[in-house]
């Protein structure tokens, strides 16, 4: 602390007096601690910080003073000035917070309210997984082809083997279509996509065949008239059963998982020949891991590829085929086929939109 | 078919008790066969033996028949514990009391009686215990309550000889048996027989076979011909085989062994003569038929029906013929339907003494139709279908004329008649190696060979060196049975299946480059997901439609939506229609969904409508599958078809909006309908122009017709009220429906130029007739603004006495800027002055 210097002028001396100014520091202080709100602070500034402030007069004193005197004078105001600036910053900071505190609090709401004024669709099922399916199989270069429910007898049947007045023909409950001489029907399976496919595109021919088939089985839980397979077809050199098992693997596997696998039982279909029906090993399955009927398959017969005008000396393939309405009974574990058909959207809505 | 598993086993060399039934019905998948079941026999445990009836005596006390028995079960039965009670057990002639509800037999007859202690199917005990005033010490039992079949008909009783009272009935009855439940692929006809299974199972557990038709019978040597039979050549018959036996004993009881396995094969005995016929269909896949000889009028000629000639079949049906229909005559016309049904007229009864054994080789497409025509699929024209083998008619003579005389005490004619032949089957040859080819694997030397040995063919090996299977080549001649043997792919598919599929590797071919989705593709998909984000929920309704819906949906007398496609055969007769739009679908979705108390909906579907033209398609013509058929040809086939476009529809009915804490709700409404169709058209980068427009199922007033172009791409809007009401559908229903196929596939290649410099933000309200539509005085501001105007957005419409009556005001907001500088006020007030010009003078705008 400075002693008492008597060779200035007392009246000036008086506002740079330290003890005044530590009194108007505390002062300050104090001030600043008792304002409660962000306002009665402010309303306390000009007092401590304005213009007429103790603090503020005693610099404008400074200029009076001798130089020599100046240096040590005006250190000390500027200390005492920052320290009431900050005394001030900081309650301003206090304040703040507690004031923005309580305004969230309350602006806080029932978080837990609906806010579903509108909200988001759905796709149904069968659609998601028809997609996803087709997209396993354009993963391994298939392409998607695809034609018309209302079909002509000789695509749905004739070039695919089926024999006039063949049982195999009855096997498969067929909607015919007046009048009769036109020899259409509603495609009981979407293997004509197959013969519209040989005939369109060049060899080889590596495609998948989504879409909606009819047969003349009443609706329970189990069938129902309308519904939806996928077929695929792989026309080239050199294929063989081989290559048919390891495709099905390949799709399995994508679709439940990497411990899934195929089995091939034989079975028969006209338009595949050896025939057989893939058992598809689903470790989600209801009540444990286990085996599961998946469709049909087989290297299509070569009166298919003839009827196509493929040489069956030059060019082999494989077909197979599945109902996505079973798939996704047992994928899913649902009991019954008509909820995928009456279109409640209690049902299509708990699938969402598959990403 | 159902069959025993140890019918099966009596023709492979196997011991019996080495496999289990379901081992045996695992082979038989293996190779190819579909057993949907194994079926064990319920078991039965505890004393179950045969008795005799001794005595019968009548309780006419009681409201049914009710028979008081004594049974003698052997002179070795005990005394059940509890018979204490009653004490009626007598132990010098060692019967046992018995009461009986049944009356289907005599004193003398042989039963089944089960034992005190024996517990029967479906955990039924017996126990000694008083009924009717007696004690009844134990059950004489029916067939189902043994577990074989559901024939409560009467009790059991056995053909006389059949065994000894005493003797162990659960042997007798064979109750450790198993019955196969299998479904015969149409290419395997023979399987529809004892003989064509056991092949078949001897073939999987590579085991010997014993053909049942080569076993030899004991018959006289055949002279001359049994019946005088002409086959002409118009029926297609290819062998007709007859025997015929005399003095037979129509009383004559079918022997136990034979009704047993009949029972298990779902067969009812019903007379020695018709299970004898019966059982050798079983047996060897021969349908056979039994004439009353006595009853044939002259020589039996078979032909095609004449045109409404007439038979009575065994059923009792009169059947009017067709020209089609081959059927075996007689001197006074048909007394058969060819391999379907005999006729009623020569049917054996119960004193028919003299037979008359038929059996042929049908036409398998012949009675394929005419079971179809008639509605008949009987047994035997299941197995015609599929093809009989024709090698087999004589054996399956023999062995009937061979059972009728072993248990039937006939005598059998020396007559045979054998007209037609057994063509020997065409040789297939086939390189050695091409099952190795086709399987994409190498199999073992001399397995091809062993394998279509195995199925009955005749197999040489031609070649430089056998042994190299390059280069050497197979012939084999397939056995008669097997006539879907014909290619080198059928001998491949024998070789691979007997193989077993599970030797086949896996391996993944090399990928193939393909192109991915296809633009329409992609679109499709990006519809269907953009109406589900924007709240609409995927339904697939069926698309069978009531010819009613259309006059429901108010639609004119000469709307081609009306020309819809008929089924010949629907479910349902009143949904004979195949859907030519996707509303009626939607729409019954709604109600449904309205009828379990969902309300607020919004359903779509992407799917095909069927649009045939006005004129019925012309018949088809029938192109070959031996060869690619011409481009011509197949233009011709594919343009009969009825156009299927793919379309996108929608419904709204309920809320759109929630009623919440937030505020009250908002209903669907005609604006979220066009929306929707504005969705759809964004998803191929199309604007559609909506004009307004009247079209039946909409609401007149409150419908636009949504265009692309000069391309009509659907309507939307609120439905009718009387549509609504018709179908009783929520008031205010809205819909939409586009045919995507005439939205414009173009690959979506945006390059916008995005300007940095400020907007100009101008408003304009503009008093219009109220008939003007908003939509072309947007387009006219634009026009009319040029290239600075960036946006229109139209922000209020008012009507009422501040713009006078038949007006209202529309505020649009425009957002003007210029690509290269800071657009001055001046020059966008000039362009607005310039757009509201435009609207005044195309459609009389005035600024408010």
């Amino acid at each position: 602390m400075s002693g008492t210097n008597d060779l200035y002028d007392p009246k000036q001396v008086a506002a740079l007096d330290p003890e005044t100014l530590d009194a108007a520091r505390a002062d300050a202080s104090a001030a600043f601690a008792g304002a409660t709100t962000l306002d009665a602070l402010t309303a306390l500034k000009p007092a401590h910080l304005g213009d007429r402030s103790p603090v503020l007069t005693a610099r404008r004193e400074i200029g009076a003073l001798p130089p020599q005197a100046r240096s040590e004078s005006g250190k000390r105001v500027n200390e005492v000035r920052v320290a009431i600036q900050t005394a001030y910053d900081e309650r301003h900071a206090v304040l703040s917070a507690e004031r923005d505190e309580r305004v969230l609090a309350e602006e806080a709401v029932d978080v837990t309210l609906p806010g579903d004024r509108h909200p988001r669709g759905s796709r149904h099922p069968l659609t998601q997984l028809s997609e996803r399916i087709a997209d396993i199989f354009v993963g391994m270069g298939y392409e998607v082809a695809e034609g018309p429910e209302v079909e002509s007898e000789w695509f749905n049947f004739d070039a695919l083997n089926f024999l006039p007045d063949h049982p195999a023909r009855t096997m498969q409950d067929t909607f015919h279509v007046e009048p009769a001489a036109a020899r259409q029907v509603l495609r009981t399976h979407t293997s004509p996509v197959q013969i519209r496919a040989l005939l369109e595109r060049d060899l080889p021919v590596y495609v998948v065949c989504p879409g909606r088939t009819f047969r003349t089985d009443e609706l329970d839980a189990t069938h129902t008239p309308v519904f939806h397979q996928i077929e695929g077809l792989a026309i080239d050199k050199g294929l063989t059963m081989a290559h048919l098992k390891g495709t099905l693997d390949a799709f399995a596997r994508a679709m439940f998982g990497e411990e899934s696998t195929i089995r091939l039982r034989p079975s028969y279909f006209p338009f595949t020949e050896p025939s057989a029906e893939p058992d598809v090993w689903f470790p989600q399955k209801k009540g444990g891991a286990g085996w599961v009927e998946w469709g049909g398959c087989g290297m299509v017969d070569p009166n298919v590829l003839r009827a196509c005008g493929v040489d069956p000396d030059v060019y082999s393939g494989f077909a197979f085929g599945m109902g996505l309405e079973r798939t996704l009974m047992f994928r899913n574990g649902l009991p019954d086929m008509r909820d995928m058909v009456e279109g409640d959207v209690r049902f299509t809505s708990a699938f969402a939109v598959e990403p | 078919m159902r069959v025993p598993v140890s019918w099966l086993l009596e023709h492979v060399d196997l011991p019996a008790e080495s496999v289990t039934a379901e081992a045996v019905g695992e082979a038989l998948i293996r190779v190819g066969l579909e057993v949907e079941d194994v079926l064990p026999i319920p078991a039965s445990t505890g004393p179950l033996v045969v008795g005799r009836v001794a005595a019968i005596e009548e309780l006419t006390e009681f409201k049914k028949p009710i028979r008081y028995c004594r049974v003698d079960v052997g002179g070795g039965a005990r005394r059940s514990s509890t018979v204490e009670v009653g004490g009626e057990h007598d132990e010098d002639s060692g019967t046992r009391g018995i009461v009986c509800g049944a009356t289907n037999f005599v004193e003398g007859d042989l039963v089944v009686v089960a034992l005190p202690g024996a517990v029967l199917p479906g955990d039924f005990t017996i126990a000694a215990r008083t009924t009717y005033g007696h004690v009844s010490d134990g059950m004489i039992c029916a067939l189902d309550e043994l577990g074989l079949g559901d024939d409560h008909s009467g009790i059991l009783v056995l053909p006389p000889g059949t065994a000894d009272p005493g003797d162990d009935a659960a042997v007798l009855l064979g109750l450790d048996d198993a019955v196969l439940d299998i479904a015969v692929t149409p290419d395997r006809g023979y399987c529809l027989s004892v003989r064509g299974l056991a092949r078949e199972l001897a073939c999987a557990l590579d085991v010997a076979y014993g053909d049942p038709a080569l076993v030899g019978r004991d018959l006289p040597a055949p002279e001359g011909e049994a019946w005088p039979v002409r086959l002409d050549p118009s029926s297609q018959c290819r062998r007709f085989v007859a025997r015929r036996v005399t003095d037979l004993d129509p009383t004559a009881p079918s022997p136990w062994w034979m009704r047993r396995r009949l029972l298990l094969c779902g067969v009812r005995p019903i007379s020695l003569a018709v299970d004898v016929t019966n059982y050798v269909m079983l047996e060897l896949g021969q349908p056979m038929h039994a004439y009353d000889a006595t009853t044939v009028r002259g020589d039996v000629v078979v032909r095609r029906a004449t045109q409404d000639e007439k038979i009575t079949t065994l059923d009792d049906a009169q059947r009017v013929l067709d020209p089609d229909d081959v059927v075996v005559t007689d001197d006074s016309g048909p007394i058969g339907l060819a391999g379907i049904m005999g006729g009623a007229s020569t049917e054996v009864g119960p004193t028919t003494s003299d037979v008359l054994l038929e059996a042929a080789t049908w036409d398998a497409p012949s009675v394929a139709r005419a079971a179809r025509r008639h509605r008949l699929p009987s047994e035997a024209a299941r197995r015609f279908e599929r093809e009989v083998d024709p090698g087999v008619a004589r054996a399956a003579t023999d062995r009937a004329a061979w059972l009728l005389a072993h248990y039937g005490g006939a005598t059998v004619d020396p007559g045979v008649t054998d007209e037609g032949g057994v063509p020997t089957p065409e040789p297939v040859t086939m390189a050695l190696d091409l099952p190795d080819r086709v399987a994409g694997t190498r199999y073992e030397r001399g397995a091809v060979v062993r394998r279509l040995t195995q199925i009955g063919c005749q197999v040489e090996v031609a070649g430089a060196d056998p042994g190299d299977g390059g280069s050497a080549g197979l012939r084999a001649v397939p056995p008669t049975w097997r006539p879907d043997l014909t290619r080198p792919a059928d001998l491949v598919e024998e070789v691979l299946r007997l193989e077993g599929y599970a030797g086949i590797p896996s391996e993944l071919p090399r990928a193939h480059p393909g192109t991915g989705l296809t633009l329409a593709q992609r679109r499709r998909r990006q519809v269907s997901r953009a109406l589900a984000d924007a709240g609409y929920d995927e339904v697939l309704p069926s698309p069978f439609i009531p010819p009613t819906v259309f006059d429901a949906f108010g639609l004119d007398a000469d709307d081609d939506r009306r020309n819809a496609l008929r089924l010949a055969n629907p479910l349902d007769a009143d949904r004979s229609l195949m859907a030519t739009t996707l509303l009626p679908g939607l729409l019954d979705a709604v109600v449904r969904n309205v009828s379990r108390g969902l309300r607020d909906l919004a359903l779509y579907q992407v799917g095909q409508v069927v649009r045939p033209g006005p004129d019925e398609p012309p018949a088809a013509p029938v192109l070959p599958v031996d060869a690619r058929p011409d481009d011509a040809a197949i233009a011709s086939v594919l343009a009969g078809l009825p156009r299927q476009p793919l379309r996108v529809g929608a419904v709204l009915a309920g809320a759109w909006e929630r009623a919440g804490w937030w505020g009250p709700g908002r209903a669907a409404d005609w604006a979220d309908a066009i929306e929707a169709a504005r969705i759809v058209g964004r998803v191929y980068g199309a604007e559609l122009t909506v004009t307004a427009d009247r079209h039946a199922p909409w609401h007149p007033g409150r419908c636009a017709a949504l265009t692309f172009g000069d391309t009509l791409v659907g309507h939307a809007g609120e439905l009718h009220p009387k549509v609504i009401e018709a179908l009783g559908l929520p008031t205010r229903t809205c819909a939409m429906e586009l045919e995507l196929d005439r939205l414009p596939l173009v690959e979506d290649r945006p390059r916008p130029e995005v300007s940095s410099f400020p907007p100009v933000l101008l408003d304009v309200a503009l008093v219009l007739d109220e008939d003007v539509p908003a939509a072309s005085v947007m387009t006219a501001l634009r026009d009319g603004g040029g290239d600075l105007v960036e946006d229109v957005r139209l922000f209020d419409v008012y009507t009422g006495p501040q713009v006078g009556d038949g007006k209202r005001s529309l505020a649009f907001a425009l957002r003007l800027r210029a690509p290269d500088r800071t657009l001055t006020l001046e020059e966008a007030s000039a362009r607005r002055d310039a757009a509201v010009a435009t609207a005044a003078e195309r459609h009389g705008a005035r600024l408010r």
